[in-house]
């Protein structure tokens, strides 16, 4: 399998009235055509890990790795301009909540053709039928309806499918997905992973899922990283969950209720310090 | 799609339909209340206050026979109540009452007047905005840089200098010393007997004749003062600006914009800006009203023949009758800027249209 | 004292668990104070402010002549120089005296002003925010009605009524300021009507004017005061237009919106009888929007980008 990103050390500081903070202490794994989920409480450093390889740290914000790598472009090393023309067109991302990740005033079509035509040289007919296409990729039903539609006339679910359709048009390789479905329904949920699963296997992209959801991740990614305090405490195959050795991992899979047990009560996560070190 | 994205299509239209109703309809009582507020304000100032209210509108050197027909005139035997009515009614009408000084009746004076103070107020708003929206925007995008500093001080001058004092300067400066600008009037003495306007807006009716040396002699009148509103106006639209376009940079969707790969400028220009346009609509709206109320110092001291010389002159001859019908006048334009930005406000909006 | 001593005590003021109240207040002043001087520009607010204060208070140390009486037949309209050091105006008074003694009308105004409009403003917005319903209805249309206003051209009109002079101006100021300071009291009060503690000392009996006094009060106070203070500099270009206009203080008195109008005379040639002052009045409103923006900054951090 060939490696598309490689992420060798990376650190995210960041600084603040009391000090440097580090948000990602040395985190390093490899990526290739395949689905990686990261794992992390909140203030794991998981996120940051995120926008970091998608260069959007905020500017205070100091990053270092001995190697950071998309398709051997040197992402540390290329210019601002290089790194806007790979996302969005090769790395893309999707954020948590449709209701503030999709601009309130612009229609979901032009949102979607904004991307496109930024990476292309497509006419505005053409990027239209393009992003009709990819609508209905999405499994929305009345694409024309929903083209001129703003966010804030669509339900949750629907704009994070406009939000997939607005990140994929443009045909990125690798695809970083942040909490995708976090502040959907449950219900739809599902539908909205489905629909993720689908397009990622079909253009055979890879994905980095990030989400606090153990079982979520497990049973959507061949990979699992268990990131605490900003490093990656346990790496391991999905598949191999039941066998995982770290304890913070362990406490992560005892949390679940399960409903062939009486689990009261439920046990709450150990945190040691000696793992954040 | 989902069975709940149908039915809020479904219910979309009518729902639609009864918001635009409630709305319309707060707007009316809003729009209604706040007038006859004016009116009471005005009637209480006119009437009450003054211990004599006939005298207040002659002054004290009419002969008695006038005194006691102007008594009955206004109607002060009858209880306030009723008073009030007819004030109101007349009002509503546009009667405010004849004028001492000029002897025309109030709203023919205002009539007149009034195209000079929108003339000079539009201008300095343009000004205003054009330089002031761009100084923002910068100013959030660069925070902390040496242009948002500038900015900074800029606009807090603008929020404590006494417009009428800068006034003074500026024609010390501009019209004494360098001769760049005309002295304060409207027009150059030649012209105001060759030149007939239509509209009132000196600048528009010279353009429309192509009397362009007319234009640059008005142009030469116009452009201090409104450069000195444009400047009170600037601080205030910089600085609301900044706030708004600060407020827009930090959320989530910037940062999609940024994922999405666009350049900084579209993620300004394009997506940040066009989000806080909808409220800048209100900055600059109520920034044109205060514009209006700014003329009245800034019109004094540069001769301008507009409602706030109206004003003053007819304060410094206790001309009551004016001074209210002038207050009413300002107050009114004041009042229906402040709703009618209210509603532009929800038209621009996409989210408030659905709500 | 040594470097310890400074280094225990700010461990105590900032000590994430005060052990009394009077800890944790004067540890959140103390972080209040850091922010507020940590920003250049509104300690230069404050400086000035101190300034203006002593000034009035040593006027009569401080300046070298009678602010009313001039020397008409060696002094008149004197340019600035050692005796005079920013020039005489048309009657042959010092103007650096007068604008010395100005000091203590612009205060005057400025401390009247607000002693009278804060607390209507207080009281109008607490009542209307706890009780609600008809009453919070009516007051507040009241409020906004007042808001709707253009200020000046009302206090003008006021002032046309009750008759030139620096006391009917502060009274059409006052009437006119009042109205913001409803909005911030009734929202402070929304935010904490419905809190457990007020609930509390309903349950324990207290009256709501008992409530409204002692319980909501003191709550909006913070937020009032940063808005009075920056409602300080138009206040006094308000009082500053209204003297200019010759509604105002009267003459011989030496307000300084007033001195600028009797130099408007000679402005072309004599430019500093009405420079001077219009200097004064743009420094002093100058201090009051630094003071009014660090103290918002420093109390309210979230507004602080606003």
């Amino acid at each position: 399998m060939s490696t598309l990103l490689d992420v060798q050390d990376l650190r995210v500081t960041f600084p603040t009235r009391i000090g440097l903070v580090e948000a990602v202490r040395g985190v390093s794994f490899s990526l290739g055509r395949e689905r990686l989920g990261i794992v992390g409480e909140s203030g794991s450093g998981k996120s940051q890990t995120g926008r970091a390889i998608m260069g959007l740290t905020p500017p205070q914000a100091r990053i270092s790795a001995t190697k950071l790598t998309f398709d051997g472009i040197d992402l540390l090393a290329a210019s601002p301009r290089e790194r806007r023309a790979l996302r969005g067109n090769r790395i893309a991302m999707i954020l948590q909540d449709p209701k503030y990740s999709l601009d309130p005033v612009m229609s979901i079509g032009r949102q979607i053709v904004e991307t496109l035509r930024t990476h292309e040289k497509v006419s505005k007919a053409q990027a239209r039928e393009r992003a009709l296409a990819m609508l209905e990729a999405v499994q929305i039903r009345d694409p024309k309806r929903v083209f001129d539609l703003h966010p804030h006339e669509v339900s949750g679910g629907m704009g994070q499918r406009a939000m997939i359709a607005m990140m994929l048009i443009a045909g990125p390789e690798m695809m970083i997905a942040d909490e995708p479905t976090s502040a959907l329904d449950v219900t739809v949920q599902l539908e909205v992973l489905g629909i993720l699963d689908r397009l990622v296997s079909q253009r055979g992209m890879g994905l980095i899922f990030i989400s606090h959801d153990l079982r979520l991740v497990s049973s959507f990614c061949d990979r699992v990283l268990v990131m605490y305090a900003g490093k990656v405490v346990e790496q391991l195959k999905a598949s191999e969950l039941s066998q995982a050795q770290h304890p913070y991992t362990r406490g992560l899979l005892n949390c679940m209720p399960r409903i062939d047990a009486d689990r009261h009560p439920l046990p709450v996560l150990d945190r040691k310090p000696e793992w954040a070190a | 799609m989902s069975v709940a994205d149908n039915q809020v299509a479904a219910g979309r239209g009518s729902a639609r339909a009864v918001a635009i109703l409630s709305a319309i309809g707060r707007f009316l009582v809003i729009a209604v209340t706040t007038y006859l507020g004016l009116l009471a304000v005005t009637f209480f100032i006119g009437r009450v206050i003054p211990i004599d209210p006939v005298l207040a509108v002659l002054g004290d050197r009419a002969p008695t026979a006038v005194v006691e027909r102007t008594r009955r005139e206004m109607g002060l035997d009858l209880p306030w109540i009723e008073q009030f009515y007819i004030y109101v009614k007349n009002a509503l009408s546009g009667d405010f009452g004849t004028s001492v000084l000029t002897t025309n009746p109030v709203m023919t004076d205002i009539r007149r007047v009034f195209p000079a103070t929108i003339e000079l107020a539009t201008l300095g708003t343009i000004m205003g905005a054009v330089i002031g929206v761009p100084l923002g925007v910068l100013a959030a995008v660069k925070r902390g840089s040496l242009i948002d500093q500038i900015a900074r001080i800029v606009g807090l001058i603008g929020y404590s200098v006494p417009i009428f004092w800068l006034g003074l300067l500026g024609l010390v400066l501009f019209y004494a010393k360098l001769q760049w600008v005309a002295f304060p009037a409207r027009l150059d003495v030649v012209y105001e007997y060759t030149f007939t306007p239509i509209t009132g807006f000196y600048l528009l009716d010279a353009a429309m004749q192509g009397q362009w040396d007319v234009f640059w002699d008005a142009w030469r009148h116009i452009v201090l003062p409104a450069s000195l509103l444009g400047y009170l106006s600037l601080a205030y639209i910089s600085r609301m600006t900044r706030s708004f376009m600060l407020n827009e940079l930090s959320q989530e969707y910037i940062v999609a914009a940024r994922a999405k790969g666009l350049s900084e400028r579209r993620i300004i220009w394009g997506h940040a800006l066009r989000n806080a346009a909808v409220p800048m609509v209100t900055v600059i709206a109520l920034s044109y009203a205060n514009l209006l109320e700014g003329s009245v110092l800034t019109e004094t001291v540069f001769s301008w023949p507009g409602i706030g010389l109206y004003i003053t002159n007819s304060l410094q001859n206790a001309d009551m009758n004016a001074v209210l019908g002038g207050t009413i006048a300002i107050g009114s334009v004041f009042i229906g800027i402040n709703l009618l930005s209210d509603l532009l406000y929800r038209l621009l909006d996409p989210r408030t249209k659905s709500t | 004292m040594s470097a310890g001593a400074v280094q225990s005590r700010r461990d105590w003021l900032l000590s994430e668990r005060p052990a009394s109240r009077v800890q944790a207040r004067l540890g959140r002043a103390y972080v209040a104070w850091r922010r507020f001087t940590a920003n250049r520009l509104a300690f230069v607010g404050l400086l000035i402010i101190l300034a203006l204060v002593v000034v009035a208070a040593l006027a009569d140390v401080l300046a070298p002549y009678s602010p009313t009486i001039g020397d008409l037949k060696n002094a008149r309209l004197m340019a600035p120089g050692a005796a005079h050091w920013f020039g005489t105006d048309d009657l042959g008074r010092d103007i650096y005296s007068r604008i010395v003694y100005g000091s203590r009308w612009t205060l005057y105004v400025v401390i009247l002003v607000a002693i009278i409009a804060a607390p209507i403003g207080l009281l109008v917005g607490t009542v209307a925010g706890y009780a609600g319903g008809w009453t919070d209805a009516i007051l507040m249309r009241i409020t906004d009605i007042f808001l709707a206003f253009p200020k000046l051209v009302l206090a003008l009109a006021f002032v046309a009524a009750l008759g030139p002079g620096i006391e009917n101006a502060v009274i059409a100021i006052a009437i006119t300021s009042w109205p913001p300071y409803a909005r911030i009291a009734r929202a402070e009060t929304l935010t904490v009507r419905n809190s457990d503690y007020i609930k509390a000392v309903q349950l324990m009996g207290a009256s709501p004017f008992r409530i409204v006094l002692r319980h909501i009060m003191p709550l909006c106070i913070s937020s009032l005061i940063i808005r009075v203070t920056l409602d300080m500099a138009g206040i006094i270009l308000t009082a500053a237009g209204l003297g200019f206009l010759g509604l105002g203080a009267q003459p011989p008195l030496p307000e300084w919106g007033a001195m600028i109008a009797s130099g408007r005379r000679f402005i072309l040639d004599q430019w500093w009888v009405a420079g001077a002052p219009g200097a004064a009045i743009l420094i002093v409103s100058l201090g009051f929007n630094l003071l009014g923006d660090g103290l918002r900054d420093a109390l309210d951090p979230r507004s602080g980008d606003q």
